[in-house]
Order: C-alpha cells, then structure tokens, then sequence
C-alpha cells in the first residue's frame, strides 16, 4: 500500500513537472495579453535541444541550458512577429509548431538518432530525504523538479506582489492606458514572451531527460496543449496553476494505476479526463476570469 | 475588368512572396545542415508534378487539404477561429466509417451518399458542440476547439482497438472495419491513386463559393464575421449563424476525413489524417480563404508533403523537413509588415489603418 502511494505520488510529480514548467511561463505571456499555442512547438525544440546539448557536452545542465536558450530565442521570434509586426497570433503560434515539426525530425536524424544521452539525475536532499515516504515523494528528485516547486511561489510573488508583475499584468488588459502612464509595453510584452519561451524550453528538456534519456520524434505529444489547459485551469495565477498541474498529472498516474484492472481497456477515456476538465472549468468561469481583456490583440502606438 | 485584373494580382504579391522567401531559407537551413540543396529542391519538384503518378500522389494531398482548410475559412467569415478541424475529420471519419463497413445491400450512389452525410453529420455535430459552449457559457472556442481535438484522437484510440468498431480480422493491426467494396470511390487518373474524392472537394469550394457569395445566410454571416455590431443593428442573428457557421465548418471536416477513408485508405487508422487539421489552417490563410486561392495554396502544400517523399528518397533529406518550409511560408503570409520593414518604409506606415490580412480576433 505505502508502495502504491509513493509510486502514484511519484508519478504524478514527474508527469506534472514538465505542465506546470511550461503554463507559468503561459501564465505570464497569457497575462500580458498574447495568446501562444506555439508552446507546443517550443516544448518539442526544447526536448531535442536538451539532448543535443548533453550529448555535446556530456552533462545534462548544458543540455537544460542550450534548451532554454532555444526557447529565448523563438520566444524573441514569437515576439518579434507578433508584438513588433503585429501578426495573428494564433496563426504565428500554429506556424511554429508546424515549423518545430520539420526541424526537431530533421536535426533528430542528421544528430541525434536516438542516441542515449546523460539524463537528469536524482540529487536526494540531505536529511528530509531520509523521511519514511514523504522523503521518496517530495526529496528525491532531479534539479528541474525542485526548480518548479521553487518556480511556483516566486512567478506568485513576482506577477502580484512587484512592479514588474503589475506591469505585465496591466500591459495585458489596457496596453493604450498603460502607453500614457510611461509603461512600455512593446518591451514588458516581449520580456513576457521571452520568459514563457525559456520555461518552455526547459520544460522540453525536462520531457526528454527526466525520465528517459534520449530524443523521439514528436514525443512532446500534446503536452505543450495540454500545458495550455493548466494555465487556463488554473485561472492564470502560479498557484492554481501548480495544482492544476498536479491534478493533471493525477489524472495520468491513476491511467496507469488502472491499466491492469477491469476498466483498464477504457483507458482512452481516462486520458480524456483533463480535457474534459478544461472545457468544463473553462464554462464555469468564463465569466470570472483572469484571462486579460487585452488578450489575443496587438498593441499599435498610436 | 483591368483593374479587377491588377487588383488580384496585387493580392497575389504578398503570398508569391513569402513563399520565396521561405524556399530560400528552408535553402539555407538544409544547406547549414549539409545537404544539397539543388538536388533535394529537383527530387522534390519532380516528386511532385514529375509523372502522372506524382501528380495523382499530389491531388491525393490536396483533397483533405482543401476540406480542413474549408473548414477554417467558413468558419473564420463568420468571425470563429475553428482549430478543431482535426477532431471534426476525425470523428466524421469514424461514422463515415460505420456507415460504409456495416451497411450492405444499397445501391452504390445511394450508399456513398449516406457515407458522406453521416461524415458530414458527425464533423457537424462536433463542431457545433464548440458553437453551444462558446453562445451558452462564453467558453472561447480558440481552446474549446484544441481539447475537442484531443478528445476525437482518444475517441479514435478507442475505435481502433474496441468492438464494434474495430476490425476483427485475425492478425490485424489496430484499425476500424474495412469500408465494403462497392463504395470505394473510383480512380479518376490512370496509373495513379488518384481518387473521385478530389472532385468532390473541387465541387466543395464550389459550394463554399455560391454560399458565402450568392445567399443571405452567406452575407450575414461576412457581415457579422467583419463587424458583429453591424450585424447586430441590421437585424441578424449572431447567435444563429455562429451555430450554422461552425456546424458547416465541422461537416466540411468531417466530409474530408470520410473522403479520405473511402477515397484512399478504406479503413481507418490512428493517425491516418496526422497534421491535415493545422495544414488546414495555414492552406486556408494563404488564400486569404478565396476560393481560388485556397485551391492554389493547397496545391501548393499537397505538392510539398507528396514531393518530401522523393526528397527523402533521393537526396537523403528527411521528408518532414518540408514542415519548416510550410511554417515559415504561413509565418511570412500573415506578417505583410515584414516587408514593409525591410523595405525600408516600416516606420512610416505604421501609424496607417491595421491590414486586416487574417481577419481572425481572438476575442474570448
């Protein structure tokens, strides 16, 4: 039994990690107005980007940060299409997805192919990891999975309790207010995008190390849409946001729970689950949103 | 009339443009990588348009194309960003399927016709399901229309390996009951795959054309997707016609998908429509979702997925590298302001009226 929980436990944390990595950074770019379903994309060249910079290097914080400097630089991309050039933002976001597609295969086979690489490795913290249960859950983990949990508390801090976070927050629901009062809003968007870029990214890299250690086509599969639910689960605020994550991830360790009994050939409609959630807690509270009324509209200076 | 002339040719530049431009990086990109450019861009034109063959394994591409992309274009009039083409051919696919595996006895014309109407129902049906959360509870139909999708592949996941839907012959690999033969639609091109369903598709820009154009419910709905406010104090509907607006997107998808089941593949597997959904999207804004010009673009996009084979074949570049050119041409397609800045005259016009290029507001 107490086996059962720390494996579900585990499981659920390490599917969460990579969904509440990529919708805190979704939650500040969101906030501040832009709508980026390229996170997907982004997730997919993070993945391939970790594995290409820990076989390089043979170490996986290189890996960690040659992904999350790819997702800076499409987030700059992103950025510059949509805030500069004031593109759709929908459409710039569905191109970079279908772009990351080609790229992450072709540069896969030219690379990588497969090849095994230094993965994330576990660094059990002193003492607290020494707790019966509660120290396999919550203190054995790899440097990525901490870094969430700390991420969480401090993207709380930084979006409510600072100017910055006032600044992004504002630019997303009246960019032309915020033009009058000094705010620059070209610059708070692109910082947002930017940051949600490189949480994407690490949150990739975090798909393809954490658990395995190697790069296959298309592997971030969804979760980078699946990413998008949470932040909108989660109302656009980190800490709803964690929890969303980690009812998410929930919902995925119960599947494989439940994969070996009687309901286990309906497995299909228990991956349904958090999809389903989404839409339900998107009509339940559409109209107490956190969603900016700026959302989805480029800014023109006038 | 000349100036009619001049006018579409001017709305061609922007297009024709960024679809340069992104040849000639995807040029350079492979080129970095070490590939040879010259013969990769040959195989893939030959690939192609190369034989009768080619041209046959292109049109095959083009058809769903042009239904996704119907799908978004309809939809988009009516002022709804439908990104749920995928889900909509997927789910119209599985009661196509149904329909043709488990219906015996009808005549031909009167069986392919039930096939398409329940592919068209089933499309609809999910679509409108985005239309009602969107009119009912305010659900923004941007994330609504994603979930949809990843719901219909799990639905799918299912089909494929549960009874009744799946294929119980020994030894098959996971896939739904094989359509009968009598509603495989037939060759049109000699010496080629190239099936019927490519005309259907051509007849359902056709149908897209004289709706959106030539009736009212067509004009409300252009109205209303330029200026809801508009439409609203001239007496229309919006709720009304967003419903039919999305229930006609969805059928469109749902038409693609059992088009090509029975078309092409006869049975359905996971996958078998992969990427047709945001193919659809980038075919239908290259167009500007003209009639003609979503033809163009589709045939454009069908041309690249069916010539990346050859590449690959051929020159040893993977076929998928074509997605970077795909991405890149809808990127440029949408951002006209690139070219105004690089053309040196970027900060002079910006204070001018926004180019209402893609339509799409992404209100929620």
């Amino acid at each position: 039994m107490v086996d059962l929980i720390t494996n579900f436990l585990t499981a659920d944390i390490r599917t969460a990690t990579p969904l509440i990595l990529a919708a805190l950074g979704l939650v500040f770019s969101e906030r501040a107005g832009i709508v980026n379903i390229g996170t997907e994309g982004v997730m997919l060249t993070g993945a391939l980007l970790g594995c290409v910079g820990s076989s390089i290097w043979d170490s996986s914080f290189a890996g960690a940060l040659l992904a999350i400097a790819g997702g800076a630089v499409l987030g700059f991309i992103f950025a510059f299409f949509t805030v500069s050039l004031r593109s759709n933002q929908i459409v710039v976001g569905a191109a970079f997805n279908i772009f990351a597609g080609g790229f992450t295969i072709t540069l896969n086979r030219l690379l990588l192919n497969g090849e095994k690489v230094v993965g994330f490795s576990n660094y059990p913290i002193p003492i607290l990891s020494k707790i019966p249960i509660l120290g396999d859950v919550f203190f054995n983990w790899s440097i990525p999975v901490y870094l969430t949990f700390i991420a969480v508390p401090l993207c709380w801090f930084v979006l409510l309790k600072t100017n910055i976070g006032l600044k992004v927050r504002a630019v997303g629901e009246n960019p032309k207010a915020c033009d009058t009062v000094g705010i620059n809003v070209f610059r708070t968007r692109y910082g947002a995008i930017i940051f949600s870029g490189m949480m994407a990214g690490l949150a990739g890299s975090f798909v393809s190390m954490g658990q395995l250690s190697s790069f296959t086509e298309g592997m971030v599969a969804g979760k980078g849409f699946m990413a998008m639910a949470v932040c909108v689960f989660g109302n656009y605020s980190p800490i709803s946001v964690m929890l969303a994550g980690l009812l998410f991830g929930a919902a995925d360790a119960l599947k494989y729970r439940l994969l070996t009994t009687s309901i286990g050939g309906y497995y299909q409609f228990l991956n349904m689950l958090p999809y389903l959630i989404t839409i339900i807690a998107l009509c339940a509270f559409a109209k107490r949103t956190n969603k900016p009324a700026g959302s989805g509209i480029a800014y023109r200076k006038e | 009339m000349q100036k009619k002339i001049l006018k579409s040719l001017n709305s061609l530049t922007f297009p024709l443009l960024s679809i340069i431009v992104a040849l000639m990086l995807g040029a350079l990109i492979m080129m970095a990588m070490g590939y040879d450019v010259g013969k990769a861009y040959t195989s893939l034109l030959n690939g192609a348009f190369g034989s009768k063959n080619s041209i046959g394994e292109t049109l095959i591409q083009v058809t769903p194309l042009i239904f996704t992309a119907l799908s978004y274009a309809i939809a988009l009039r009516c002022g709804l960003i439908n990104l749920g083409a995928e889900g909509q051919l997927y789910i119209g696919a599985i009661c196509g399927s149904m329909v043709g595996a488990h219906i015996s006895g009808l005549p031909t014309i009167l069986h392919i016709l039930l096939i398409l109407i329940a592919g068209f129902l089933g499309g609809a049906l999910w679509g409108l399901i985005v239309g009602i959360l969107k009119i009912r509870f305010g659900a923004s139909e941007l994330i609504t229309t994603i979930m949809l999708n990843y719901i219909a592949l799990e639905l799918v996941s299912y089909c494929v390996t549960n009874a009744p839907f799946k294929d119980m012959t020994k030894g098959a690999a996971p896939r739904m009951t094989s359509v009968i033969d009598a509603v495989k639609l037939p060759t049109i091109l000699s010496g080629s795959r190239l099936h019927a369903g490519f005309i259907l598709a051509l007849l359902g820009v056709l149908i897209y054309h004289i709706f959106m154009w030539k009736t009212t419910r067509g004009y409300e709905m252009r109205v209303i997707g330029l200026n809801p406010n508009a439409g609203r104090y001239s007496g229309m509907n919006i709720k009304s016609n967003g419903l039919l607006s999305i229930f006609i997107a969805g059928g469109f998808a749902g038409l693609g998908g059992v088009i090509q089941i029975i078309g092409l593949t006869y049975f359905l597997t996971e996958g078998f429509a992969a990427n047709m959904g945001f193919s659809g999207v980038a075919v239908a804004l290259l167009g500007g979702c003209h009639p003609l010009g979503m033809i163009a673009s589709a045939i454009l996009f069908g041309a690249l997925n069916a010539g990346g084979v050859k590449m690959q074949l051929l020159a040893g570049v993977p076929s998928a590298s074509i997605y970077m050119i795909q991405g890149m041409i809808i990127l440029f397609a949408v951002s006209r302001e690139l070219f105004k800045w690089f053309s040196g005259k970027g900060r002079s016009l910006l204070p001018k009226k926004a180019n209402k290029t893609s339509g799409g507001v992404a209100n929620g």
